[in-house]
């Protein structure tokens, strides 16, 4: 099966003239197949926004410099017009945001929101589009939508106007979700609700989902393919099962030993990850993690490692790679 | 260091009773007129003791932030009592307060906007140590922060340095060394990592915890990830709208949470690990938290509870009880639930008994469901 999108080499670089230029994305590769959910993992600042906005082609054309090539269905996006772009965007490909009460706009009522999503890419007007529209609102949960498409976005709770967004982002049965970050500024039960929704609305509509998020939790739950991300690189990629338990990057065993565990027994004691990733901008010339890293040698120290295959489908970047199992570490 | 015998690290330093907060909620223009309250905390009692930790979780809106700054009357308490050390902090005021103040400190989630922009980190110490005439003399108090700094985890070159000059981490550890610089036994913390990365969160939390033990400080913790609480707190408290439906010592809350409201967190909360994610059964609560200026009647989570029963639930309002040692909680049928003689519903059920969900804004909805036929007199 050919990937659904294909992302080769990305690198993203902020800088104008006379400005020291900073590389947010340093030659990141994944691919994305139909109907599969692939995770994005990282801490803040490795780049893991600014590559879904690289996909949606939604950077700004000045100031940025953005190198290799996305490709949805083998169609390559970074050349293409925004005229093109935007007839793609909300119909192939949809993304929701972290924070829906700054994505939605706060002077306009939901329906509106929702219904100019139908007009621009279905061509449905009046009142096939509210109809569609209360069809959507009412897929994801939210209740009373007739009412609801009346409503402005400060009326609406935080939960449902995710749902809100999630509505207008699945308006055109998107191939592509791109989700940022999507239950962060969320409650935990009403994350709950979300990440269920999530979930059943991908199986429902074979829409492939992007989820970009720092909570290896909801990865845990909810991804088939995960991409461990840090300083603009991807470092390890697995399978979801053999990444939590299989890690092999000392990073990704780092980040599973410092997060708490709800069912971990009380007083085993959080192994935190030296320093902070903004300590090591700019990033030396070898292993960018080198820095922070407890299985530091000599070797770290040279050449930038690369992604090497350990099997057919695990993916690592690291010269010394750790053995120890993350779960064992915890138990 | 201050000494403390063993027989004093088990007494209580702070003790809360009957602490409600309530705002008011105005309108007009030109008459000001109150025309309701928002019960941001409505009756809470707890114990902090001496050396130990309280935690606080609960999700945003059920009042534990207005309930720890009430604590430290940094908010007014409507009413209630906070007993530290044997004092009414409550009824203090003047150079009273300001005195009993030195005793406890807060530290805020967002480091960022804690830290005046302006002061350098010298000078955001120092306020403290000199607001109290805790040191004299310049050199010695220089030596003082230096000492502070490094039990932090910074080093003292970082004295002459602005906040936006450091990481969050750093910046948090900032804000922990200007709470101690004035030797409080209490300490506050409000969020003090939700704002931080992983890595760089359990840095924080691992500090706190060396700090407690060399200084046997005691703290109350306010929170929403219940996993950090669990792993920092030797006793939880649960809040909802207001009110505490569940205390008892971490290991117990975990290994058997009682309330309802309990277990729907406890479901919700990712755990990375796919075997547990793939197994666990996620109790689903069906809409968002009422509005608290219009609280539900009887008990307050009935309206999202999947456990919940005809007439007793709606109506009277179940108070914190003492169900094991150490182990409280607020519901009527905890005893059953537990015993598994109640099934819960599930989430879709508990929304359709309900009409429609109950939203964060609609306190009307609330009220319109609640109208309908319940009327105080009716239960009794």
């Amino acid at each position: 099966m050919a990937p659904l999108l294909e992302v080769e080499n990305l690198s993203v670089t902020f800088g104008r003239k006379g400005t020291k230029t900073v590389r947010a994305v340093d030659g990141l590769s994944f691919t994305v197949d139909p109907g599969q959910t692939v995770g994005l993992v990282g801490e803040s600042g490795c780049g893991k926004s600014v590559t879904s906005l690289a996909i949606m082609g939604l950077l700004p054309a000045r100031g940025v410099t953005v190198t290799g090539d996305v490709r949805l269905e083998g169609r390559s996006l970074l050349r293409l017009p925004q005229r093109e772009l935007r007839d793609l965007r909300g119909s192939e490909m949809a993304m929701i945001f972290q924070d829906p009460l700054s994505s939605l706009n706060p002077v306009v009522p939901i329906g509106v929101q929702v219904t100019e999503v139908l007009q621009r890419h279905r061509d449905l007007k009046g009142e096939a589009a509210r109809k569609e529209a209360v069809v959507l609102l009412d897929r994801v949960g939210i209740p009373d939508p007739r009412r609801r498409l009346k409503e402005y976005p400060h009326q609406l709770s935080g939960g449902m106007r995710q749902r809100a967004l999630i509505a207008m982002a699945l308006a055109c049965a998107p191939k592509l979700l791109l989700a940022d970050e999507p239950t962060t500024a969320l409650d935990v039960t009403i994350q709950a609700q979300i990440l269920e929704l999530l979930k059943a609305l991908v199986v429902e509509t074979g829409t492939a989902l992007l989820m970009i998020t720092h909570d290896l939790g909801v990865v845990a739950g909810l991804c088939d393919r995960v991409n461990v991300l840090y300083a603009g690189r991807v470092i390890e990629s697995a399978e979801r099962r053999e990444l939590f338990g299989n890690g092999r990057h000392p990073y990704t065993a780092g980040l599973l030993a410092s997060v708490p565990r709800l069912d971990s027994p009380r007083g085993a004691p959080l192994l935190p990850i030296r320093g902070s990733a903004r300590d090591a901008i700019p990033w030396p010339d070898g292993c960018a993690f080198a820095p922070r890293c407890d299985y530091l040698i000599d070797a770290c120290l040279g050449e930038p490692p690369e992604l090497t295959d350990l099997d057919g489908s695990h993916q690592l970047r690291c010269c010394n790679p750790t053995t120890v199992r993350p779960v064992e570490v915890l138990a | 260091m201050t000494e403390t015998p063993e027989a004093v690290a088990d007494d209580i330093l702070v003790s809360v009773r009957g602490m409600k907060v309530h705002f008011p909620i105005r309108r007009g223009i030109v008459f000001d007129k109150v025309i309701g309250h928002v019960k941001a905390v409505d009756g809470v009692d707890l114990d902090l003791r001496r050396g130990k930790t309280y935690g606080l979780v609960g999700e945003s809106g059920c009042g534990k932030s207005t309930l720890g700054r009430a604590i430290l009357r940094l908010i007014e308490p409507t009413a209630g009592s906070v007993i530290f050390d044997g004092v009414d902090v409550a009824k203090l005021s003047g150079e009273k307060l300001r005195r009993t103040r030195k005793r406890m400190q807060m530290i805020f989630q967002d480091p960022l906007s804690s830290l005046d922009p302006r002061q350098n980190i010298e000078s955001i110490i120092t306020e403290g140590i000199d607001a109290h005439d805790l040191i004299d003399g310049r050199k010695k108090s220089r030596v003082r922060i230096v000492e502070l700094l490094e039990s932090v985890g910074l080093s003292a070159q970082a004295l002459r340095r602005y906040p936006h000059e450091f990481s969050g981490g750093q910046r948090q550890r900032i804000g922990i060394a200007r709470a101690l610089a004035v030797e409080p036994d209490l300490i506050v913390a409000d969020e003090p990592v939700s704002a931080l990365d992983v890595s760089v969160q359990a840095q924080v939390v691992n500090l706190l915890e060396k700090l407690q033990k060399q200084l046997n400080l005691t703290f109350l913790v306010i929170a929403h990830d219940l996993a950090v609480v669990r792993h920092i707190s030797d006793t939880v408290g649960v809040m909802y709208l207001g009110a505490l439906v569940e205390e008892a010592s971490s290991d117990d809350l975990y290994a058997e949470p009682l309330h309802p409201y309990t277990r729907a967190l406890m479901s919700a909360v990712p755990v990375p690990d796919p075997d547990v994610e793939d197994r666990r059964e996620r109790i689903l609560i069906p809409g968002d938290l009422p509005s608290p200026a219009n609280p539900p009647t009887g008990c307050r989570f009935h309206t999202r509870c999947p456990w919940r029963q005809p007439e007793r639930c709606d109506t009277e309002i179940p108070e914190l009880r003492v169900l094991r040692p150490a182990h409280k909680v607020a519901c009527h049928y905890a005893e059953q639930i537990e015993a598994g003689v109640i099934r819960p519903k599930t989430a879709e059920e508990v929304a359709a008994e309900q009409g429609v969900y109950v939203a964060a804004t609609g306190g009307l909805e609330a009220e319109d469901l609640l109208g309908s036929g319940l009327s105080p007199q009716q239960g009794f």
